[in-house]
């Protein structure tokens, strides 16, 4: 098997201690970032994967100090530029299980375009971007996830610009992998990490993340924990698309429309209710649109495929020429064209 | 030495400067390269100068749409791609509407007469042949002109291939170059074994290139016949004995690239972004594959270092390329790799700016940009190759310096390199470049910190991830000495800007000395930096071969100097540094060493002509001896104040 092949799983036994780099997070009390830190270093000690082979790249920002709270190898980059730098350590050594720490402002506005390219490549590395729909280092500033109307620092009237989507980018860049979670949900996080983990190819995870200090509550509309199981759906591969606290609702995708029903009422029973399919593309792009109020706040894997990744192409490619025109011969190569003075 | 020189100077008629000029659709670029290689075969020295158009498809048979490749070639030593051309071959007529200013009496003009027509001076915008006002034979009258019909004798000579009569005609540079290889004599067979190839699937075509050559050789024997003109000898240049190539900056630059490959331990990933005039690099190393090269095209300039900086933190070396536009773009990050203390190389092929300036043109203004084009204290190496295939040497010493100190390389090529070519002795690969191998931290995983440093190089160690023990973390923040952790200390940060600042200095140790041209009692030494090498020699030599008190140092390494620069610039009245900027090198020396140093300046996007620098060197001694500051053993002569005579 190639280098590129080969697969993490060893037998190795963590604790999410083993990834506590001793550092003391430097976040505001109260910040999500911690319960995510919580739940990477209990998804990284439960992957299987060898320690040394981690390596946490980020770019600037509260949540891109991330790697300093890991005992892993990392790299804080600058600003917007982590899924370049990532590049560059997964294709060097494709051996290594690299992951991306950005924010709405890093991965989205500054680093926009690298996030973009890293995705449509399908770089084989996993990008959580920590969306906390404001810039939280710089002290208060509106970001391209902010919504119309948000008073801010840099806003005071109120934001005039639309808020970007960050999956459906992920989606328009036809992403592998995609998923959404909240950051007090650590169950449902260790859960997706994992499965990031296992997946050949560009990892997305968007995580609503609480800024207790700019933009406090701003997802408790529907995380909140009293309402969230009427609000969030969760969406699970070839399960029917069902929500609520007694489960009794759904929803129906059809003709390309999608409608919230109540199991049970006007004839609709749970046989009725659109099953989830995490690698039909047109059912993804559609349920990612999906937002509260109007309907139930999706999370979980919105899309999953197996596609080559950018780095298995990339030295296959290598493989191949050496086959077909023969291993590089520099020699050769350099000599190509010359001719000879000899000695008169 | 001296008596090289002379002869040199006798016998200018043993080298010789052609240009062929034509539309950029015309195929110059074609003939040129493969006159250069007839040229390499028979057995000249050379030098180029390819020019065309930034725009892909300029509108045919303007000015501007002019593309041109000039080649000096001859049995002497030869520098530069020359001054004025003793031949030029005009295929239509803005090609010779745009060099009349640069000719001389003598040159000698072929032009393609079937395109000299109205509609054609029209699109050269030449209204006064249009409107009457001018004939173009009075024009020409002025030199040695030979006028060829060459579409008819194309459509004529190929008249039994089976292609459309357009296909016909495009032949007609494969013609031109024919008679110019009649002109000098230079062998076929290299060109026929090209067209071979190249055409290999398309016999039609094949054919036709081949019939046209033939046809343009064979018209110089009507010439001889008729005109009594015969073909012009050029002496054969005395190589050493060895292996050649013909070989340009960027092939050079790939070349090295691959090399390292071979001689690294470590892989090579080379990220790059397309620009004018780097992006050959990346097509050569893309196409090479099969030699395990990682060859990535970024999403952007950005993208591209931050790529090459992630792999060399992955335990690869990182090399970017790019140009004037894209530094600008990667001086974020090339802060990153200097911040972070890794190895990486930065290609500029330095072209005109500002903005987007003149992308095809060459020019020397990056290098208070490489030097200091960066936020806060941001130190790190600088190198500028001095000719195509020094661009080979240079990478090769680039990668040696970044791993063994830790540190970003920036080497300052530029378009003039990238894309003019001269002959290269090829150099044993495995004999003369020794492996490079790189020691990653492998000692015990208790004593790793990141920022401990060598005593001698004060180099950090490299850690690789994936190794055991070693996890560690390193960024954009400062950090403290040894232990890397985040540090706002404002002792550490004074100790860590002069740690990484002296660690550059210490490269020094491994950077040879500033070799000098010239006679011992020189009084003006002529000091270039890179790709200005050849035409300053060109001229230093014309003043020494007049007995003049010159002598010429020309720097591969910008940052560091090498050590022995301030005791050479001391040895001086004066030092003259010409550099294709308004004097960036200039401002450096007077800074740092405080010396009685003037420029010589021009930016036209095109390299120093010999004979400007003969002139500077000229005045300079002029005003020296002026100042009274020549020894009394040279003086200007009565009257003329342009010779010098040793008394
Ligand atoms: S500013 Fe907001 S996002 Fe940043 S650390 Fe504080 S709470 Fe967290």
């Amino acid at each position: 098997m190639q280098k590129h092949m080969q697969s993490h799983e060893i037998d190795v036994k963590y604790t999410p201690k083993d990834f506590d780099s001793g550092e003391e997070p430097r976040w505001c009390p109260g910040c999500g970032d911690y319960a995510i830190l919580n739940a990477v270093r209990q998804a990284f000690s439960q992957m299987g994967i060898p320690k040394e082979k981690f390596v946490i790249v980020s770019g600037i920002g509260c949540s891109s100090r991330f790697p300093y709270y890991m005992n892993t190898y990392g790299f804080h980059g600058i600003h917007g530029r982590a899924p370049a730098i990532a590049t560059g350590v997964k294709v060097a050594n494709p051996d290594l299980s690299v992951w991306v720490v950005t924010g709405d402002g890093d991965g989205l506005a500054i680093g926009g375009n690298h996030l973009m390219h890293a995705i449509r490549r399908n770089v084989d590395i996993k990008i959580l971007l920590f969306d906390n729909r404001i810039y939280g280092l710089t002290k208060g500033q509106y970001s391209p996830t902010s919504i119309v109307g948000q008073e801010t620092k840099s806003s005071p009237y109120g934001v005039i610009e639309r808020p970007m989507d960050p999956v459906i980018l992920a989606l328009s860049q036809r992403a592998t992998f995609v998923a959404k979670v909240i950051d007090t949900d650590i169950k449902r996080q260790i859960d997706i990490f994992k499965e990031a983990a296992k997946h050949k190819g560009t990892a997305f995870v968007q995580i609503y993340q609480n800024c207790v200090v700019f933009n406090d509550g701003a997802f408790e509309d529907f995380a909140g924990k009293e309402v969230r199981s009427e609000r969030l759906i969760e969406l699970k591969h070839g399960q029917p698309m069902i929500f609520g606290k007694n489960l009794d609702k759904g929803i129906i995708v059809k003709d390309l429309k999608p409608q919230v029903v109540k199991i049970g009422e006007n004839g609709i029973t749970k046989d009725d209710i659109t099953i989830y399919d995490e690698t039909n593309y047109m059912l993804n792009l559609l349920v990612a649109n999906l937002h509260y109020p109007e309907f139930p706040e999706p999370i979980g894997i919105i899309r999953r495929v197996r596609e080559p990744t950018y780095e298995e192409l990339l030295y296959d490619q290598i493989e191949t020429a050496k086959k077909k025109r023969g291993e590089g011969n520099i020699k050769r190569l350099i000599q190509a064209n010359s001719w000879e003075v000899s000695p008169s | 030495m001296e008596e090289l020189i002379e002869e040199h100077r006798r016998s200018e008629k043993r080298r010789v400067v052609a240009k062929f000029a034509g539309d950029s659709g015309d195929g110059i670029q074609l003939i040129g390269s493969q006159f250069t290689l007839a040229t390499a075969i028979y057995g000249n020295d050379f030098a180029v100068l390819p020019e065309f158009p930034a725009e892909i498809r300029a509108p045919a048979g303007t000015t501007y749409g002019v593309s041109s490749f000039q080649i000096q070639f001859g049995g002497l030593d030869i520098l530069t791609p020359g001054d004025v051309p003793d031949i030029l071959v005009a295929m239509n007529p803005a090609a010779l509407k745009i060099n009349l200013s640069n000719l001389k009496p003598d040159t000698i003009i072929v032009i393609n007469e079937d395109e000299f027509d109205e509609i054609n001076f029209k699109k050269a915008g030449w209204t006064s042949i249009i409107s009457g006002e001018e004939k173009l034979d009075d024009i020409l009258s002025k030199y040695s002109v030979i006028k060829v019909k060459m579409n008819q004798l194309v459509v004529e000579a190929l008249k039994d291939v089976n292609i459309a009569h357009k296909e016909k005609v495009r032949t007609r540079n494969f013609f031109a170059l024919g008679l110019v290889c009649w002109i000098f004599g230079r062998p076929l067979e290299p060109i026929l074994d090209f067209v071979k190839e190249k055409f290999s699937k398309n016999p039609e075509v094949k054919k036709a290139n081949e019939l046209a050559l033939k046809a343009g050789y064979n018209y110089g024997e009507t010439l001889e016949i008729q005109h009594k003109f015969t073909p012009i000898y050029i002496p054969r240049y005395q190589f050493e004995p060895g292996k050649y190539r013909y070989i340009s900056g960027n092939e050079a630059f790939a070349l090295g690239i691959v090399t390292l490959k071979e001689k690294l331990n470590i892989p090579v990933v080379f990220a790059s972004y397309p620009i004018t005039p780097a992006s050959d690099i990346l097509h050569y190393l893309s196409a090479w594959r099969n030699f395990g090269i990682i060859a990535l095209q970024m999403e952007d300039e950005i993208a591209a270092v931050n790529t090459a900086i992630g792999a060399s933190f992955a335990g690869a070396l990182g090399i970017t390329a790019t140009s004037g536009p894209g530094l600008s773009l990667k001086s974020e990050g090339t802060n990153l790799a200097v911040m972070t203390e890794l190895p990486l190389i930065i290609i500029d092929n330095q072209r005109s700016g500002p903005s987007t300036g003149m992308p095809t043109k060459t020019e020397q203004t990056d290098l208070l940009f490489a030097m200091y084009g960066r936020h806060g204290e941001s130190p790190l190496i600088v190198l500028a190759p001095t000719s195509p295939g020094d661009c080979f040497n240079t990478i090769i010493e680039a990668a040696r310096l970044a791993i063994k100190y830790m540190t970003p390389v920036i080497i300052l090529s530029d378009g003039y390199l990238a894309m003019g070519s001269e002959p290269w002795k090829i150099p044993d690969i495995e004999k003369s470049i020794s492996k490079i191998q790189v020691e990653f931290y492998k000692g015990d995983p208790k004593n790793f910190t990141p920022y401990s440093r060598d005593d001698e190089t004060l180099a950090r160690p490299w850690a690789k991830p994936g190794t055991k023990g070693l996890e560690h973390r390193i960024g954009g923040l400062e950090k403290s000495n040894v232990y890397g952790k985040v540090s706002y200390d404002p002792q550490n940060h004074d100790l860590m800007v002069k740690m990484r600042s002296e660690k550059i200095r210490r490269a020094q140790r491994d950077i040879e000395e500033l070799q000098v041209y010239g006679p011992a009692d020189a009084e003006l030494l002529v000091l270039g930096w890179g790709s200005t090498f050849g035409s300053i020699r060109a001229a230093v030599e014309y003043a020494i071969s007049k007995g003049w008190p010159v002598a010429h140092a020309q720097l591969r390494h910008i940052n560091p100097f090498p050590k022995n620069l301030g005791d050479v610039l001391a040895r001086y009245k004066r030092v003259l540094i010409p550099e294709l900027n308004l004097g960036q090198l200039l401002l450096l020396i007077r800074g740092k060493f405080a010396v009685d140093a003037v420029g010589f300046n021009k930016v036209t996007g095109t390299p120093f002509k010999e004979s400007d620098l003969r002139q500077a060197i000229e005045k300079e001694l002029i005003n020296l001896e002026k100042e009274g500051k020549i020894s009394k053993h040279i003086k200007i002569e009565e009257g003329g104040a342009k010779t010098y005579a040793v008394s």
